[in-house]
């Protein structure tokens, strides 16, 4: 039995996939332009347009529901669908990212930051890469990318503890800078989880492509701020 | 990297005895090769599901095992069909008798004339039962078996045509039960019914797979994913791919199976 609507319609969600991971990647980028800019109003956006990013979340999450109870498809096309599911998932918590920083940014207020935004910034351009080459390898179904861009996840790492002990050090002078540098550490927590969600999306293609679930290792991030003492 | 594959740990129909193995079965219709080289090993007490696009030979093997075809004309077949390592076209078979260990129902259920339990003991009474209590037995057990029993208890003595389309062919299934066969041969059983019938169908092949070999061709391939504890892909007469029934709808090696089942030909 051929199935052409069906195949339109599969290929119509995986565009919209795409399309989510755009949107959040903007909202991340956006979030971390203004935290550096100390653009509230900017921030104020990235709160506001969240909610397109649920919206467009569960809107898609019925969307592939229906399809499977309409078309019960089998093998790689159900995988996909079923990848889908957590992939639009981890696109949402990703868009929750870019609203915790904005919050934070708020929270900020007119505070001047305690030190220049170097490596936060560094962190949110290779989670956001790998946000988007992992979008490019679901699209593709390309595995051999989807086992490479985890390796990337060891830089998001490392910068990660390289903030955690800047921050430390700042705080071991002045303690005055505790309050804000347990923000930053939150923010730099965001872009690190952002980061290792990408390597889930990555982890679905190759389900999709080998049926195999494949874990790759979780990193070696610090502890955040709330598991430190 | 850890990786996890439990579609591969779990206890495969793999692991069953041998009840029927084909060896290298080959079946011309004139000059027409229907079957080309098709070994098989189907396991006892499972459900094995032969599926495949349209004239890919699936419904030919399923009549090869029950000696359908031995009154077509034009026909040559070679090869070995083995039912507990019995050749079946061994010189000397009494084909009478294998029928009888090997049941058949057939896409559109045909019931015959007359009431609900002469349907049930007709076969029976052809293989020399006579003794009532015992065809009543019968006639009880094997409408229990094809999940029919409850809604006809009342009215044995009615004709059968007057049942519902999905209640002739749990009738079909009693029927070939009342001999107390072996294996189940069942082509496409639930094309002409509807959801709820079919799904009555199904969870009696559930219950009777403990007792029977039961291979099926099924009318879609959902169908086959949802009962197949072992399955067979065939294409233009070749069998593409066998092996475990969640392994080969869900994870076929095949690029031919794997088209198939997502419906990208067929």
């Amino acid at each position: 039995m051929l199935r052409v609507a069906f195949h339109a319609e599969l290929n119509r969600l995986q565009a919209d996939v795409a399309q989510l991971g755009m949107m959040v990647k903007t909202a991340i980028r956006k979030a971390v332009v203004a935290l550096q800019d100390r653009n509230l109003d900017a921030a104020r956006e990235v709160l506001a347009d969240d909610q397109l990013i649920n919206d467009k979340r569960f809107r898609l999450e019925h969307d592939i529901l229906v399809l499977i109870a309409t078309q019960q498809p089998l093998a790689s096309d159900l995988r996909n669908l079923a990848a889908m599911l957590e992939i639009i998932t981890e696109l949402e918590r990703m868009g929750d990212y870019g609203k915790g920083i904005s919050k934070i940014n708020l929270m900020l207020g007119q505070q001047y930051l305690i030190k220049p935004l170097v490596d936060i910034p560094k962190m949110a351009d290779i989670a956001l890469d790998m946000l988007a080459s992992s979008l490019e390898a679901f699209a593709a179904l390309d595995v051999e990318a989807a086992k490479r861009i985890p390796l990337m996840d060891d830089q998001v790492d490392e910068l990660y503890n390289q903030v955690y002990r800047d921050l430390i050090e700042r705080v071991i002078k002045n303690p005055d800078h505790m309050e804000q540098a347990n923000m930053l550490m939150w923010v730099a927590h965001n872009l690190e989880r952002a980061g290792d969600r990408a390597v889930n999306i990555c982890e679905r293609i190759i389900f999709v492509v080998e049926g195999r679930m494949t874990e790759f290792d979780a990193g070696h991030a610090a502890q955040p701020p709330s598991g430190s003492n | 990297m850890v990786t996890h594959d439990p579609a591969s740990e779990a206890l495969s129909a793999l692991q069953h005895p041998v009840k029927i193995r084909t060896e290298n079965v080959n079946l011309f219709y004139g000059d027409v090769h229907a079957l080309k080289d098709v070994t098989i090993d189907v396991p006892l007490h499972a459900v094995t599901v032969f599926f495949g696009p349209a004239g890919g030979g699936k419904t030919t093997m399923l009549r090869l095992i029950n000696r359908l075809n031995d009154l077509v004309d034009n026909i040559r077949m070679s090869g070995h069909i083995w039912v507990d390592g019995d050749d079946i076209y061994a010189p000397g078979t009494q084909v009478a008798a294998l029928r009888r260990r090997i049941g058949m129902v057939f896409a559109l259920p045909l019931p015959l004339p007359g009431t609900i339990r002469s349907n049930v003991v007709y076969g029976p009474k052809l293989a020399g039962i006579r003794q009532a209590s015992r065809l009543d037995e019968l006639v009880e057990s094997s409408l229990r078996q094809a999940a029919l029993w409850d809604e006809v208890k009342d009215r044995l003595d009615t004709p059968a045509n007057q049942l519902s389309g999905g209640q002739q062919q749990r009738l079909c299934i009693a029927r070939s039960l009342a001999l107390e066969p072996e294996i189940l041969l069942l082509d496409e059983p639930t094309s002409g019914l509807d959801p709820v019938s079919t799904a009555k169908v199904e969870a009696s092949l559930l219950e009777l797979k403990k007792r029977y070999t039961i291979i099926i061709v099924p009318h879609n391939v959902q169908q086959g994913a949802r009962i197949a504890d072992y399955a067979g892909f065939f294409l233009m007469g070749e069998l593409i791919e066998k092996g475990d029934g969640r392994e080969v709808f869900n994870r076929p090696q095949n690029s031919h199976t794997e088209d198939y089942v997502t419906g990208r030909f067929g």
